[in-house]
C-alpha cells in the first residue's frame, strides 16, 4: 500500500551558496527505506538532489547519512522503524560536505598515516586481472568504510586530529591477527595522544556501526594491550 | 608516491576546482546533543558537564577561601550564608558532580583495562546505583546538619 511521507532534506551546492533544508512529500511503501524515498524524490521531484549509493544492501558503505539525527545506511534504514512524522535526512557529521548528502570521504583515509599501517592488500585469485593498471586493492576487514563511526563520535566533532574509531579498530584487528606483520609501528602509532588515548568511551561508534566491527570495544582492547606492553595477540 | 596517492591528488584537484566544501561539524554541541543517543553518550555528556562544573567550582572555592584574608568576621558572615537551604542544595549538586565524574571515570578506567568491556552499560548503571545510594546518604547528612 503506497502512502505519502514528508521529508526534510539537507541541501548544499558549492555553486549556489548557503545550505538549507528542502521539504518533500514522497510516495513510500511499507517496506521502503530512506534510500528508496530519496531515489523517489530524485526521480519524481528534484533530479538535482545528490545522493551517493551503490549496492543497496549494506555492503558498499556509500550511503551513510544522518536520519533524524542518528547515523545509518540509507539503504537499510526502514522508514517504518522511524518515529512517525517528517523524516530529516542530513549528510554525515564531521565530514566536509561536497553537495547535498554527499560528503568528502578522503578525510576518512587521511586519518591514517601514509603509508597506511593498518590496511593490507586484499587477497585476489592469481588468475584475476586488476582493472586499469591498479596493482592491488586495499581495504579494511569487516569495516565497510562507511564513516558512520566518525560521524557519531563526539570527540571527532571537536578534535579533527583524532584518528577516530575506524582506524583504531583496524589497528587492533591487525594486532589480533598480524599474519607476520611487524606490529611495532602499529603500537607506536596507536599510542599517540590523538589515537587510542583520545577516545572518551562514548561507544557511539559501536552503536552506529552497521557492520558489527564494534570499534569502541576494540579501542578498549587496544588500550589494554598498550598498558600491558603486549603485542595484542 | 603510490597509485592511491596519485588518485587522491586527482580527486582533490577536481574537487577544489568547484569551490570550497561545506565544513559542517556540530562542534562542542555534539558533546551535549544526546537526542536518540545511547547510554555511553549520556555518560560522556554528563562527564563533560560535570567536568566543566567542577572546574568552575575549583576556582569558586579558591575565591571563597580568599575571604579568609578579610578576617574572622568576613569568614563567619560567609559561613552563615553557606548554611542556608540554597547553599546546602548546591552542596548536594556538587556531590552529584563529584560522584558522577569519579564513578564514570572508574568505568572508563575499568573498560580501558579490558574489564567488563562487553558489559559497559551494566557497569555504568551499577556504578550509578552505588552513586545514588552514596548521594542519598550524603544528602540526608547535609540536610540533617543544616
Amino acid at each position: 500500500m503506497t502512502t505519502t511521507r514528508g521529508f526534510r532534506v539537507f541541501r548544499f551546492s558549492r555553486e549556489s551558496g548557503p545550505s538549507r533544508f528542502d521539504v518533500f512529500e514522497a510516495e513510500v511503501e511499507p517496506t521502503s527505506t530512506v534510500l528508496d524515498a530519496l531515489r523517489w524524490i530524485r526521480i519524481h521531484r528534484d533530479p538535482s538532489l545528490a545522493i551517493r549509493h551503490s549496492c543497496l544492501h549494506a555492503s558498499c558503505g556509500t550511503c551513510g547519512v544522518r536520519v533524524n539525527g542518528r547515523e545509518g545506511l540509507a539503504c537499510v534504514t526502514r522508514l517504518a522503524d522511524l518515529d512517525p512524522g517528517r523524516v530529516t535526512v542530513e549528510p554525515m557529521a564531521n565530514f566536509p560536505v561536497m553537495t547535498d548528502l554527499v560528503v568528502d570521504m578522503t578525510s576518512f583515509a587521511d586519518r591514517f598515516p601514509a603509508p597506511h599501517p593498518a590496511t593490507r592488500t586484499s587477497d585476489v585469485p592469481s588468475s584475476a586481472e586488476m582493472p586499469d593498471g591498479i596493482d592491488a586493492y586495499e581495504r579494511f576487514e569487516d569495516c565497510i568504510e562507511c564513516g558512520l563511526c566518525l560521524s557519531a563520535c563526539p570527540v571527532v566533532a571537536t578534535d579533527d586530529t583524532y584518528v577516530g574509531p575506524a582506524a583504531l579498530a583496524y589497528a587492533q584487528r591487525m594486532l589480533e591477527e598480524p599474519r607476520g606483520a611487524d606490529v611495532g609501528p602499529i603500537l607506536r602509532w596507536a599510542d599517540a595522544d590523538n589515537a587510542a588515548w583520545r577516545c572518551h568511551a562514548a561507544f557511539e561508534c559501536t552503536e552506529a556501526c552497521p557492520s558489527n566491527v564494534r570499534p569502541a570495544q576494540r579501542i578498549m582492547q587496544l588500550r589494554r594491550t598498550l598498558t600491558s606492553g603486549g603485542d595484542g595477540s | 608516491m603510490s597509485r592511491r596517492d596519485d588518485d587522491l591528488d586527482v580527486i582533490r584537484s577536481a574537487r577544489e576546482a568547484r569551490g570550497p566544501v561545506l565544513r559542517k561539524s556540530p562542534g562542542a554541541t555534539a558533546w551535549f546533543d544526546v537526542r536518540g543517543r545511547g547510554t555511553g553518550h549520556w555518560a560522556f555528556s554528563l562527564n563533560r558537564f560535570t567536568a566543566l562544573g567542577l572546574t568552575f567550582y575549583l576556582y569558586l572555592h579558591l575565591a571563597v577561601l580568599s575571604m579568609l584574608l578579610g578576617g574572622e568576621s568576613a569568614w563567619h558572615g560567609f559561613l552563615e550564608l553557606a548554611t542556608t537551604p540554597v547553599f546546602l542544595g548546591l552542596d548536594v549538586l556538587l556531590l552529584f558532580g563529584l560522584l558522577f565524574h569519579g564513578l564514570n571515570g572508574l568505568r572508563v578506567a575499568l573498560i580501558g583495562t579490558g574489564i567488563a568491556v562487553d558489559h559497559q552499560k551494566a557497569l555504568f548503571w551499577s556504578l550509578m546505583i552505588i552513586g545514588a545510594i552514596l548521594l542519598l546518604g550524603a544528602t540526608l547528612h547535609i540536610v540533617g546538619s543544616g
